[in-house]
């Protein structure tokens, strides 16, 4: 008999579900997974009938938890079976040692899934951009707030480490799925947004463009290099990436320009008397490397 | 003069430094609300631009005025570049500002030689005193030190610095003699040398404090926890070998946690003793990737860079290179094979390594397998045996088994243009032989 599991698509509901159904010893071929929010083509969730009586507990390694919340913030529909199939396996098929084969098509796919999401958090810690927008006047902490369009469903993942970060600043990150507010003492999550609803732009950004622009260097165009790093999918939210344009349209002209320099003359030793005492040091030996009092057996 | 246009001539001075790492500092944040920032763990690249380089950390000079006249670098004193100087405040509030709106991991701060070798070092650690002391800033650190610099400024340094580095620059003394006169091999070898030591010191006694207390409180780190440097490739003659015998020598005796290659490139302000010319970006590209087998794969710099060939293969990574020399001790069973022979394989990385080590326990793996692991199967199947797999002896034994892994011709001038398109009757001609 298939049951269908109608759950939100998060992995505290994924877990709470997937618990259920291995203590009935479900099978994951009888599972039907399915989103809350695709409800409209779908019976509405009948309470389940398990045919196997409740099974005390369920034990998984920790390392099997941390791949499947990652899983769970992926977008693909076949996540949340495969993972259950995954954790059937593990828990009740006798394959404790899943977890250490890559090579096995479930766990490579989820391995697959966990990375794309753990690059777009390591993305995410990167590429989001703080706005000032004022302060809160009775404590007067500065506050934030940063527009971000992740890829996959990582507002909950991602935040912890802003909160490390910026303990001492008042922050919201604000995504399309789901938004995410530090006051100083808690996290909140709440609902989606808009992009109409974030600053446009921060004072400082004009003075992150000079750097940007001050700290690339012409002569080693690699642009190949850079969007491999910086896909353009993130350029739009990226104050400095409105520049990469004229960047590597001038570059050539530039590296022209030093080739045709006329070399500089040596100039003179000033007379200074640290410049002096260098020059003044008995013969230093040619071979490097003194004896080190502190070097390994 | 504005900040902006002290920020333009101050970053740009600084690009040449190739280091940006910003990973590998003591674990601390500012959850206890007093400052701002956090490390540890994995260093965040915030940005690349189009010279493919990550920006992590703001990377400017105090100031570029300098005594010294180092013929690769723009701010030499023969140079006609415009000068400018910060004040500790200026890239204080930088600093912050950046962090803040998450632009960055940290400072990275050098400077020209102003002075003397003491005054300059006191201006940089200036700043960084007031970020730490002043501000709380748990960010990233790395400040640039000068081996003339007093014992007493270079542990002060350290004492606020997550990394602390100082350039060697070229690999031998002639060949500073030649082009940085002012430059003492020997100096900053045992300026490394002493910084080491105060590193292995802070190791210990948080070692040490961690036995007699249970859980110690995170505190901010009482030492740097890496050193790092760079050498320049390509401004003089030095074979790879010789740069890589130096880098080699800083990795064991001074542990540096990196040396940093950095292909000399083009600079506005070019001196007479040093012509410019194009920068050698694969040679720097190889430098590298030998760099990371002496490091993590158990390579010797001589099994590398034979004597009779003191230079690197541009056209093959060093790694198969190495094996189109040593074919006698190929094949290797990956079913088999210890994770030391497994990391001489070409294709092979440790990450994979580590793969097969751990699902080679339960299966004897097939190529399937690896095409999973997402192993490049051309370029390890003739090195290779696997449960389904092995290769033709006389494979390995073909002279023209290098020939198939340089990279593919280039289109010639004739088509330069418009290289006409391949079609599929092509692809099939190759692979059928037949016209």
């Amino acid at each position: 008999m298939t049951t269908t599991a109608q759950i939100q698509p998060t992995f505290e509901a994924w877990r709470a579900k997937a618990r259920e159904l291995l203590r009935h010893g479900v099978a994951p071929e009888n599972v039907d997974w399915v989103y809350a929010s695709q409800t409209a083509s779908l019976l509405a969730e009948q309470p389940a009938e398990y045919r196997t009586a409740s099974n005390a507990s369920v034990k998984v390694p920790a390392d099997f938890l941390r791949l499947a919340a990652n899983v769970c913030a992926h977008t693909d529909e076949r996540r949340f079976a495969i993972l259950y199939r995954l954790l059937h396996r593990l828990a009740l098929g006798g394959e404790k040692h899943l977890l250490t084969m890559p090579s096995d098509r479930d766990m490579h796919q989820c391995i697959m899934w966990a990375k794309a999401v753990s690059r777009d958090i390591h993305k995410m810690h990167a590429f989001v951009r703080f706005r000032l927008v004022g302060v809160n006047e009775p404590n007067g902490r500065e506050q934030f707030v940063a527009w971000f369009e992740p890829e996959y469903r990582i507002t909950r993942l991602a935040a912890p480490f802003f909160e490390k970060r910026f303990a001492s600043m008042d922050w919201s990150i604000l995504t399309p799925d789901e938004c995410a507010s530090w006051d100083g003492h808690k996290l909140t999550f709440m609902p989606g947004m808009s992009r109409h609803d974030t600053p446009a732009a921060d004072a400082h950004d004009d003075l992150w463009r000079t750097y940007y622009r001050s700290i690339f260097n012409p002569a080693r165009l690699k642009v190949q290099a850079m969007q491999s790093e910086m896909p353009m999918k993130y350029w739009k939210n990226l104050p400095e990436a409105e520049i990469i344009h004229d960047l590597i349209a001038s570059s050539d002209q530039r590296v022209r320009a030093m080739m045709a320099t006329p070399e500089r003359p040596v100039k003179p030793a000033p007379n200074n008397a640290y410049l002096n005492s260098l020059r003044n040091k008995p013969e230093q030996l040619t071979s490097p490397a003194p004896a080190s009092p502190a070097s390994a057996p | 003069m504005e900040l902006t246009r002290k920020l333009e001539i101050l970053a740009d001075a600084a690009k040449y430094d190739a280091s940006c790492a910003s990973s590998g500092a003591a674990r601390k944040d500012s959850r206890d609300g007093k400052g701002i920032g956090s490390t540890g763990g994995m260093g965040i690249c915030h940005s690349y631009t189009p010279d493919g380089r990550c920006v992590s950390l703001l990377k400017v000079l105090l100031t570029n005025a300098c005594l010294y006249d180092c013929h690769y670098c723009i701010n030499r004193r023969s140079s006609n570049v415009q000068r400018a100087r910060f004040t500790p405040e200026e890239v204080v509030q930088l600093t912050l500002d950046f962090y803040k709106r998450n632009y960055i991991e940290g400072l990275f701060l050098s400077s020209g030689i102003v002075r003397s070798a003491d005054f300059t070092m006191e201006q940089v650690i200036e700043v960084a005193r007031q970020l730490r002391e002043v501000h709380h800033f748990r960010g990233y650190i790395h400040l640039k030190t000068i081996p003339e610099a007093s014992q007493a400024l270079i542990d002060k340094a350290g004492r606020y610095a997550d990394r602390i580095s100082i350039n060697i620059e070229l690999p031998s003394q002639q060949s500073l003699d030649r082009l940085a006169p002012e430059k003492n091999l020997t100096n900053t070898m045992q300026a490394m040398h002493g910084i080491r030591q105060r590193i292995d010191e802070n190791l210990e006694a948080k070692k040490t404090a961690r036995q007699i207390v249970n859980r110690p409180r995170a505190k901010a780190p009482a030492f740097a926890t890496s050193q790092s440097t760079q050498m320049i490739v390509g401004a003089d003659d030095s074979s790879d070998a010789l740069v890589l015998h130096r880098a080699d020598e800083l990795y064991r005796d001074c542990r540096l946690r990196r040396v940093y290659y950095s292909g000399f490139s083009p600079i506005p302000e070019p001196s007479v003793l040093l012509p410019i010319k194009p920068p050698p970006l694969v040679r720097e590209h190889r430098l590298y990737q030998a760099d990371w087998l002496l490091r993590f794969y158990g390579f010797d710099v001589g099994e590398l860079l034979p004597k009779e060939d003191p230079n690197l293969d541009l056209d093959l990574d060093p790694k198969l290179a190495w094996a189109l020399r040593n074919r006698a001790d190929f094949p290797m069973d990956i079913n088999r094979a210890s994770q030391e022979m497994l990391w001489r394989i070409p294709g092979l990385g440790t990450v994979n390594v580590a793969r097969i080590l751990a699902a080679r326990r339960w299966a004897s793996l097939t190529l399937a397998d690896l095409q999973r692991m997402r192993v490049n199967l051309k370029k390890v199947m003739p090195f290779i045996i696997a449960a389904d797999h092995r290769p033709h002896i006389a494979q390995l034994e073909n002279a023209n088994l290098r020939q198939q892994f340089l990279p593919g011709p280039r289109q010639l001038e004739l088509n330069f243009n418009a290289p006409p398109p391949t079609t599929p009757a092509d692809a099939t001609m190759v692979l059928s032989g037949q016209l």
